[in-house]
């Protein structure tokens, strides 16, 4: 799970077009809600599953692992280290398989097939390979059956039914589910619930290990260059006319 | 590593591959080195002079009847050891939701960097490679370059135009294919129930979101697009949530560039902004005057889509008499 910036919310200095993230609101990223969602409805039908929800960070992340705690799962862990502030999708994908291989046995690893703000989609299938384990991504529908699991991914062009053995890493599309707000109950039971905190050093992580392979440059508003020009009139019928006319006028209508 | 100056380009969808040979030509000539694309699958051996025209100087070969569908383990096996062998510097791989994975596992046998969804790739005054991408839901660009080699991207469908093919030729290099077993099993695939034209290829697009009250009114949408010459489409909620279209537009649905996008009833969330950021002419149409989208338009009207919809196509059938 990634604790990600609320992308709706983010504010641009209009100034020199750089974001405003220090004090930008976070939230749990919406896919990996979804993967949560689907892991607690496993659980659900399974009955004896263990469902742990695991992070990493560079910044406190109680509140969102609260809020997954609330929605169902049982444990919560968090690697939270300043030495993850610049890591690349490979370095956070190396700390996830170290901390899972640490949690111990698992059946199934579930992720959001991207993040709310990164959008980079890379981070779940580093994961199944540095874990050597098979990947089903862009899976809109799941279900598990004795050790194996089914799935529908969704494809540009097709829709693709996929068979998989546990242990299996599966990322989720936004299409599987609505994931459940959590009732007062649920929250005040979730408040009992333990969250493992860890740091690299708890997981034997060298720095060195995790330097970015990549390199920002820069991050920038886009201009936008647009006329926004509003179109007004006595009657509908005189807005249409003179939007048809500008149209026309556009070249983007063809006669 | 040693490394050899070569790209090197591959993705399971053709007409990317020609796409990414266009913008990798211009790399590789600018870095001065080759262009390598790689091709895999069962009797395709007639489309290596095709990628040459569209700029490649070799190409490696991969075919096999085990090799005739995209099957993650074989060819993430077959790129990784020409990799391991070729040493290309850098590795352009189509950004699907077969490839991107694809890329991403790549990436990290051969413990490289990765930067998806590219939408402008270009060399600074160092021969540096640069990367663009939208980042934080679309409210910025990235710019991105590699601290190492090798350095892999992805680069989505329509970000760069395919190239116009040349009288080129070149070397074909035949890959022994040893195939990694798969470890997963497709049991069915299904087309997906997609509108004959589609949306990223409409030139007109008429779009509606949330204003949008019942899944029937959208013959609204359907009666001026037939009109325009263009499509209906629909942001995220209309799709995901309410099912009343099958795809959407928007960063995580489907990016546009038509000469005319209209949207009707749409807030105009970052996200779905994002998505149309390259049209030509944006007009918008909404109830609430205060609607974020008007900021990104070229036109915009406060009004009841109901009412503008109608009236707008009578008025351009009119005009274009």
């Amino acid at each position: 799970m990634k604790q990600a910036i609320d992308v709706s919310q983010l504010k641009v200095d209009p100034a020199t077009r750089q974001l405003i993230t220090a004090t930008a609101p976070k939230k749990i990223s919406d896919f990996d809600k979804n993967a949560l969602e689907e892991a607690v409805k496993i659980k659900e039908k399974a009955g004896n599953a263990e469902l742990c929800t695991l992070t990493v960070t560079s910044e406190d992340a109680k509140t969102v692992l609260r809020e997954a705690l609330a929605m169902g799962a049982d444990k919560a862990y968090v690697v939270n280290d300043t030495g993850l502030r610049n890591v690349d999708t490979f370095g956070t994908a190396y700390v996830l398989a170290e901390a899972i291989k640490k949690i111990g046995e698992y059946d199934l690893i579930l992720c959001g097939e991207t993040s709310l703000d990164s959008f980079s989609g890379l981070v779940g299938a580093r994961l199944a390979e540095l874990l050597g384990l098979p990947l089903v991504s862009s899976v809109r529908k799941l279900s598990v059956e004795g050790d194996a699991v089914t799935a529908e991914r969704s494809l540009e062009e097709s829709i693709e039914a996929v068979k998989a053995k546990m242990p299996c890493l599966v990322s989720v599309t936004r299409e599987i589910n609505q994931p459940r707000i959590p009732s007062l109950m649920m929250i005040m039971k979730a408040s009992k619930k333990e969250i493992v905190n860890w740091t690299l050093a708890d997981l034997n992580v060298q720095k060195e290990k995790l330097a970015s392979k990549i390199e920002l440059v820069e991050v920038l508003a886009p201009k936008t260059e647009r006329k926004k020009i509003r179109i007004t009139g006595e009657s509908v019928q005189e807005i249409a006319e003179k939007l048809a006319k500008a149209l026309i006028q556009e070249g983007v209508v063809k006669r | 590593m040693s490394g050899n100056r070569a790209i090197g380009v591959y993705s399971e969808k053709y007409d990317l591959m020609l796409e990414m040979l266009g913008k990798g030509r211009e790399l590789a000539d600018k870095q001065q080195v080759e262009l390598v694309a790689v091709l895999i699958g069962y009797n395709v051996a007639d489309k290596t002079s095709e990628l040459m025209k569209y700029g490649a100087d070799k190409v490696y070969l991969a075919d096999d009847p085990t090799l005739e569908r995209f099957q993650a383990e074989a060819y993430l096996g077959i790129l990784h050891s020409l990799a391991v062998d070729y040493e290309p510097e850098t590795v352009m791989i189509g950004s699907t939701r077969n490839g991107k994975p694809l890329a991403a596992r790549l990436a990290t046998r051969l413990d490289a960097g990765c930067v998806p969804d590219c939408t402008r790739l270009g060399v600074d005054e160092n021969g540096r490679l640069v990367c663009e991408r939208i980042a934080y839901g679309g409210n910025a660009t990235a710019k991105i370059a590699f601290a190492k080699k090798p350095q892999i991207v992805t680069v989505p469908q329509r970000a760069f135009d395919k190239p116009l093919p040349k009288d080129r030729s070149g070397q074909v290099v035949k890959v022994d294919v040893k195939v990694d077993a798969a470890r997963t099993e497709v049991v069915d695939v299904k087309p997906l129930e997609t509108s004959n034209v589609r949306i990223e290829e409409a030139e007109v697009i008429v779009s509606c979101g949330r204003g949008l009250e019942k899944k029937e009114d959208r013959a609204l949408l359907d009666e001026l697009a037939v009109v325009l010459g263009g499509q209906a489409g629909s942001s995220r909620p209309l799709a995901e949530d309410r099912k009343w279209f099958t795809e959407w537009v928007g960063l995580s649905g489907h990016k546009v560039k038509p000469k005319l996008y209209i949207a009707c009833g749409i807030s105009g969330v970052i996200q779905h902004v994002a998505g149309i950021r390259d049209s030509k002419v944006i007009v918008a149409i909404n109830k609430d005057e205060q609607a974020p989208i008007f900021e990104i338009a070229d036109y915009g009207v406060v009004g009841n889509l109901y009412e503008i919809l109608p009236a707008l196509k009578e008025a351009i059938k009119k005009q274009l008499q």
